[in-house]
Parts: C-alpha cells; structure tokens; sequence
C-alpha cells in the first residue's frame, strides 16, 4: 500500500466526514442563523426557474440511486434483468447530464446578473465548481465507463463499508481508473466542503411540515396551570 | 372555550392625512438596514390603487391566505398543499419579485461636490442598493401612486374595481368628483395567519399570551413560502441575509408599556391598541362561513370581557386578572365588538386579520349648477340629506364592500349609517341647526342612542394618549411574577431561562459562509 493511497482513500474520507459532523454541529449550534438554502429567487426568478428545480429534481434522483447501490442485496436484484439495466443506465446518464446542464444555468446566473453577484459568497463559488467537477466526472464516468451501477456494487460499496466498519480495505478502489478514483474522491471533498457552504441545506429538509399542524403557538411561560385539552 | 388574548389594532381612516409618518418611524426603527431597505412594514397605500407591492389583493397572482371549498365548506391554504411546498421548494412559482415592489435606491450626491467645473449643473444619478450600479430610469418606488398619481396604470387597475360598473368607475375619476383616501397597513397579527401556515420549517409563530406574529431569524431557511402564504403581503424578504422578516408589532416597545414606533408617532392620532379576548376554539368554524358572513363570525369570536363566564374561562387559561382588566378597557373592543364600527381588511382572505379599520366618511357627489358647486340632493332639506346621501358617496358602497366586508353591502351601510348618526347628533348638540326628528331619524337608521353616540365621538375626537393605547402589562418580569406565585429569587426556581427571553442575536445578522 502506497501512502498517498492511504492518505487518499483512508484519511482523507475520515477527515472529511468528521469535517461534516464536527463543523456541521459547531455551526448548528453556534451560528444556526447561518443555516439556511439562501434563495436568491426574490432577485432573480427565470433563470432559476430553468436552474434550480430541475437541477434539484435530477440531482436528488442521482443522489438516491447512489444510496440505494448501498444496499447491494436489494440493488442487485434490482438491476439483475437486463430489461431493467439498459434503461436505467440510459436514465441515469441522462439525468446526470441534465443535472450538468442546470447546474450550468445557475453558475452562469451567478456570473452574469449583478444583483445575484452581490448575494454570493466565496463558500458558493466553491460549491458550485466543485459541484460541477464532480458531476462532469460522475458524467464522463457514466459514458465512457459503463455499467456503474454494477461495478459500483464491488468498488465504493465495500469500500466505504470498510471504512465504517474502521478497517478499511481500500484494495477495492486503488486499483481503478484514475478518473472514476477522482469521482469517489470528490464525494468526499463534497462531505469535506459541505459544512463550509449553504450545502448544510439539505439537513435542515422541512419534512415535519407534513405532519405538523398549520398553525405554531409558542408561550412565553410553560403553562403549568393551564387546563388539559 | 379556549380563551386568549391578543393584542389588536384599529386604525380610523377618516382621520388619516397620509403623512407617511408612521411609515417613517418604523422604517428609521427597524428597517434601515441592508437588505431591508424597500421593506415598508408600516405603509400608506392611496385607494383607488394598486398598493404595495403592485396588486398585492389580487391572490389569482400571488395565491395569499386562505380559500374556501364552496361544496364542503373546507378551508385550504391557496398557495398550495403540504406536499405542494415541498414539492415546490426549489422553485415558489408565486413568489413576488423585487421589481414587484421596487428596487431600492440612493443618489450619487457626492457628485454634487465633486463634479468638475462645467456648463450645467451637476446630478446626482440614482444609484442601485442592492447592485451598487446607476440606474437610469427609476421606475418604481413606495408609494409610486400616492395621491391618485399615474391613474391610469395604477388606480384604474385597483382589483377592489372589478365588480363595479363602467358607469361607477367613470363617475369615480370625473374631475370636480375624484374621491381617494389612505389606507395605512401593517401586519396584521392574524388569529389564522396565512404566513405561518405556509412556512414549511415552522420558523413563523404566534406568542401565546399577546398573538404577536413572529419570524424567528434563527429557524427561517428562506424556503420562502411566507411571502407567498401571506395575502397582505407584510412577510418581506431580506434579500441579504435571506431571511425574511416581518412586522414585530415593535414588541420590545410594548414590553415596556410604549405603543408600537408607529402608532406613537402617528399625526391623524388615528391608531388604536388595545387587548382582546377571543375563543380559539371557534376559529376554524369562523374561517368556514361564507363571504357574506365573515365579518360577523369573526365578530363573534372575539369575546365580552364582561362576561363572568369568558372570565372565568379566562383565568382558567392562565390569563391575569390584569391583562383581563387591559381587555376590558380596550379601544379596540368598543370600535370592533361593541360599536360595530370597525372592520377587517380583505376578511375574504380568512386569516382573521386582527387590524381593523373604520372606514372613511365620503364626500357626496357634488355638480355644477349655473356655475355653482353643489353637493348633489343638498339645499332643500337642511342636513338630512346626509342620511339619504350614502348612496351617493363618491366612493360605491361595493367598493368598500369589496375592501372590508368581502362584498356584504349591508354591512358597510350599517357602519355609515351609525357614523352618520354619530355626525347628525353631535352637530345637534354644538351647532344646534338640526331639528330634534331628524335626530331621531339618524339614530334610529344607525340603530344607535345618544350615549353611544357620545361615547364614540368621544373616542373618535378627543381621546388621550392613554384612551388610544392601552397597553397591556406584557412585561415579562410582570408576567412571570404573576403567573407563578411561589417564585423567589432567591431559589432561582424560574420557569424560563435567559437565552429563551428578549433579543437573542451574539452575532450579527449577515451571511458568513
Ligand atoms: C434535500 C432537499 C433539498 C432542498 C429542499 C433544497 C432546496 C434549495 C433551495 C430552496 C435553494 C435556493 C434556490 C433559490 O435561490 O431560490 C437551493 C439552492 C441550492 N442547492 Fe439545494 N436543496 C436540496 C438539496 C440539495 C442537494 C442535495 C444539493 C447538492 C448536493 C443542493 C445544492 C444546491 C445548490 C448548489 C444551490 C445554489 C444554487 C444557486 O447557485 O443559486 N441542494 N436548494
Ligand atoms: S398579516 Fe401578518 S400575521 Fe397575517 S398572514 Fe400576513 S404576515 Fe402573517
Ligand atoms: S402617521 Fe397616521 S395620519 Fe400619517 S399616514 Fe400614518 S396613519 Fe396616516
């Protein structure tokens, strides 16, 4: 084992996702003001009308598809007809080349309008490139690699589980092309940047909005004497 | 009965000169910072007109508040459903744009002073607030319509115009026949807020013991749903922080016993505020009526502080016997509750808007005789035609109908034949030029008496400072201390901690990441 492989494929993922845990509650905790998706629709609202929902639609069902490969029992046989293979493949690839394109409009909205300019950050010109490196690679992967959604079962997926399991057997990535190495790589730096950016909204999804009811009262004081109803 | 309290608000329009003070003091308060400068939580719209932000009323566009199902009666959220918002997350396809209010601006005046020497006279330019860049033209900006200015693009497209007919609409902008007046708006600490409801994080809430409706910066995600949810339109967003803020009702203010910056400052002194008592429990009957009836239901949710049994519902809930002294006191009661005077604003909005308003006395339409101005119908009768006169208010009835009673006329007659009455009684009494039966004829069409009648211009035109704001004792020291008896300070055994309490910001307010 060389040491830049460990210091690639087993330091640097450690580091990254104690990054995202420690920062990310430091910053929960300490600066929770600060969590927030940051719209800028309010200044700007056709371009993000083509960029963010469909960029959010395709890169949350890409996201879900790499999730899912996770658990190789039900992905397998998932995947196992060929009737389903070949379509997904295709789907994924287009959506992932979707998700490129609308990442693009924002990028490019980001660069040109003058008041979008004056609401973006250092933290958001970071996320967005990296963003982007990482999903022309996952795209360039998709195309010219086939069948990742196969291979990614005997690759990343161990690979990570032995990382979880803290004994980390990195013979299943090392050996890989250089450029499907920079795309598990770049998953890492995105958990690494993640508590840096506005990345920290995905946490905060409202999901108990569901559930909840519509209208929210707080007291003052807890009432203690209060009736039961 | 679940019984709460709630701080509320009238405003008496007859009395508003559209100084824009108010709006002044709030802003100099709480809205000049950046990212804020084109929030106006304190504002004065002129009527006819199409507001602030442009056609804020027309909810087909911006889908605010509250519709009900005209087959079950059910009431739903216009903007969209519960899985709709998160759905619609990425993108709000109702959410307002800056340019639908305006984008804020300065001038270049340094260029004033500094210009080179020349021929003409320096500019100074408008310069952007948000891009820092000139801007050419300006094209927008608060109260861009004041006074009927622009008609044509803005008081004609007014939506409170709709149902009127082309012969009332042109009657309304005749010259010798122009009618406007102010309307004056904040937020109006709703008792079924459209702004909390649409919020998916649950960042907007409602004090329990005051109603006071706030954005809490700390939870707010800038999902933005409350923009929209809002069908005044009194959320704004903060588009540098990304953060949306709304009126605070100045409660740091009353929390030391001052009425809001701009009640305070008010000139017309047409502000009222004072605490009510209402049944919660029958909010979700009230926002289930029909148009018509809507004001009504709303009138009887609010309750008698009189009444032993709302009082002893009252304390039951934890609520003082001195905040329900404040209630009883309260000007807000008398012009809403008791005198029927005041109404909600858009109370087809069904978010039971707790700022109401008494609408303004009109001029009557008037023509020119040989030469003379005459009020129409006037001369023969001596003042009674002021009775007959409404109908022929320069302002239609259905069109305050359409801002204040969700289009129930009868409704909006009986308020001015009651604030006619009120005029004809008082001019019997000091001037003394109008004959005992048409006294008994106004009172009784305004289905009021004499003591009424003085209790209300009493209120309307000699009220104290105390009279129009009788602020509850919402100290929270106070508070606590009443509430809870066996405190002591020495034990420490209070039920609230210091970072729950007051201002909480360690940091400024900005982005950081
Ligand atoms: C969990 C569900 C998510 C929700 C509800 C969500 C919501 C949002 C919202 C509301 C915005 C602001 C759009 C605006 O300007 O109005 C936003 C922006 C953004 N989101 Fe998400 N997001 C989610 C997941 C993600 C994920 C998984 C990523 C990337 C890994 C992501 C990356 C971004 C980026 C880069 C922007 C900035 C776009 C720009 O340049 O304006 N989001 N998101
Ligand atoms: S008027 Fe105020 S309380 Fe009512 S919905 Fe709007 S922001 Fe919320
Ligand atoms: S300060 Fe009073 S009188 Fe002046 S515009 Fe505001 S509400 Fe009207």
């Amino acid at each position: 084992m060389r040491t830049v492989d460990i210091l690639l494929f087993v330091v640097f993922p450690y580091v990254s996702v104690a990054l995202a845990v420690l920062v990310g509650l430091y910053r929960y905790f300490f600066d929770r003001f600060s969590f927030s998706s940051f719209s800028s629709q309010f200044l700007e609202n056709r371009a993000l009308f083509f960029g963010s929902a469909p960029w959010h639609y395709a890169l949350l069902i890409i996201l879900a598809a790499h999730i899912a490969g996770m658990f190789t029992g039900f992905w397998s046989r998932f995947i196992a007809p060929p009737s389903r293979l070949y379509p997904l493949e295709a789907f994924g690839a287009a959506l992932g080349l979707s998700s490129v394109v609308t990442l693009g409009v924002l990028f490019v909205r980001r660069l040109l309008n003058p008041r979008i300019r004056k609401v973006t950050t250092l933290p958001d010109w970071l996320l967005v490139i990296v963003l982007m490196l990482q999903l022309a690679v996952g795209v360039y992967v998709a195309l010219f690699y086939r069948w990742g959604s196969l291979w990614y079962m005997y690759t990343a997926v161990p690979w990570m589980i032995s990382l979880a399991k803290f004994q980390p057997a990195i013979q299943y990535v090392t050996s890989l092309p250089w450029i499907i190495k920079l795309h598990y790589l770049g998953g890492f730096l995105l958990l690494a940047i993640f508590p840096f950016t506005r990345l920290v909204h995905v946490v905060v999804f409202p999901i108990t909005y569901l559930w909840r009811p519509y209208q929210v009262v707080i007291w003052n004081i807890r009432r203690r004497f209060a009736p039961a109803r | 009965m679940d019984v709460r309290a709630q701080v509320s608000m009238v405003f008496h329009l007859d009395k508003c000169i559209g100084c824009h003070t108010c709006s002044i003091a709030c802003k100099n308060i709480w809205t000049d910072r950046k990212g804020t400068e084109y929030h106006w939580w304190n504002n004065v719209e002129t009527k006819p007109g199409t507001g602030f932000p442009t056609l804020w009323e027309d909810q087909e566009k911006y889908r605010g508040g509250w519709e009900r199902d005209p087959r079950t009666g059910k009431v739903r959220l216009k903007l969209q459903g519960k899985l709709g918002t998160l759905t619609n997350i990425f993108y709000n396809p109702y959410l307002p744009r800056i340019d639908d209010y305006y984008e804020p601006w300065t001038y270049d005046y340094e260029n004033l002073f500094n210009a080179p020497l020349s021929d003409d006279q320096p500019t100074a330019r408008p310069i952007s607030m948000v891009t820092g860049e000139y801007i050419d033209t300006v094209e927008a900006g608060p109260n861009w319509d004041d006074d009927l200015g622009g008609s044509p693009v803005y008081a004609d497209n007014d939506p409170n115009l709709k149902n009127l007919s082309p012969e009332e609409r042109r009657s309304m902008q005749e010259l010798g026949n122009l009618v406007f007046f102010y309307l004056p708006r904040i937020c109006n600490h709703c008792l079924n807020p459209g702004c909390v409801a649409a919020c998916p994080a649950g960042a907007i809430y409602k004090r329990g013991e005051d109603g006071i409706v706030l954005i809490s910066q700390e939870k707010c995600r800038a999902w933005r749903m409350c923009i929209s949810g809002c069908p005044y339109k009194k959320v704004y967003f903060n588009w540098f922080t990304g953060k949306s803020e709304k009126c605070i009702l100045c409660y740091p203010r009353l929390e030391t016993g001052q009425p809001p910056a701009c009640f305070h400052a008010c000139v017309g002194r047409i502000r009222y505020l004072g605490l009510i008592l209402y049944d919660a429990d029958r909010i979700t009957w009230a926002i289930s009526q029909p148009d018509e009836y809507l004001v009504e239901a709303q009138r009887s949710v609010i309750l008698d502080p009189f009444d032993p049994e709302v009082i002893r519902n009252a304390k039951a809930n934890g609520i003082t016997d001195l905040m329900i002294e404040y209630a009883q006191r309260s000007p807000v009661y008398k012009f809403f509750k008791l005198w029927k005077l005041a109404l909600p604003l858009h109370p087809e909005f069904r978010t039971l808007p707790m700022l109401f308003y008494v609408p303004p006395m009109q001029p009557v339409q008037a023509v020119q005789r040989n030469g003379v101005y005459e009020t129409v119908d006037a001369g023969q009768e001596g003042l009674a035609p002021m009775l007959a006169a409404l109908e022929k208010n320069r302002t239609p009835i259905k069109y305050l109908a359409s801002l204040f009673s969700a289009g129930n006329e009868q409704i909006i007659r009986e308020v001015y034949h009651k604030l006619i009455a009120v005029r004809i009684y008082m001019r019997f009494k000091k001037v003394g030029d109008v004959t005992p039966g048409d006294v008994q004829r106004a009172l009784q069409l305004g289905q009021t008496t004499p003591d009424e009648c003085e209790a209300i211009w009493r209120l309307t035109s000699l009220p104290t400072f105390e009279e129009r704001f009788v602020v509850p004792p919402l100290a929270r020291e106070m508070a606590v201390e009443n509430q809870f008896p066996e405190l002591d300070p020495e034990r420490r055994n209070y039920p609230t901690y210091r970072a729950e309490v007051g201002f909480g910001f360690r940091k400024a307010p900005e982005r950081r990441w």
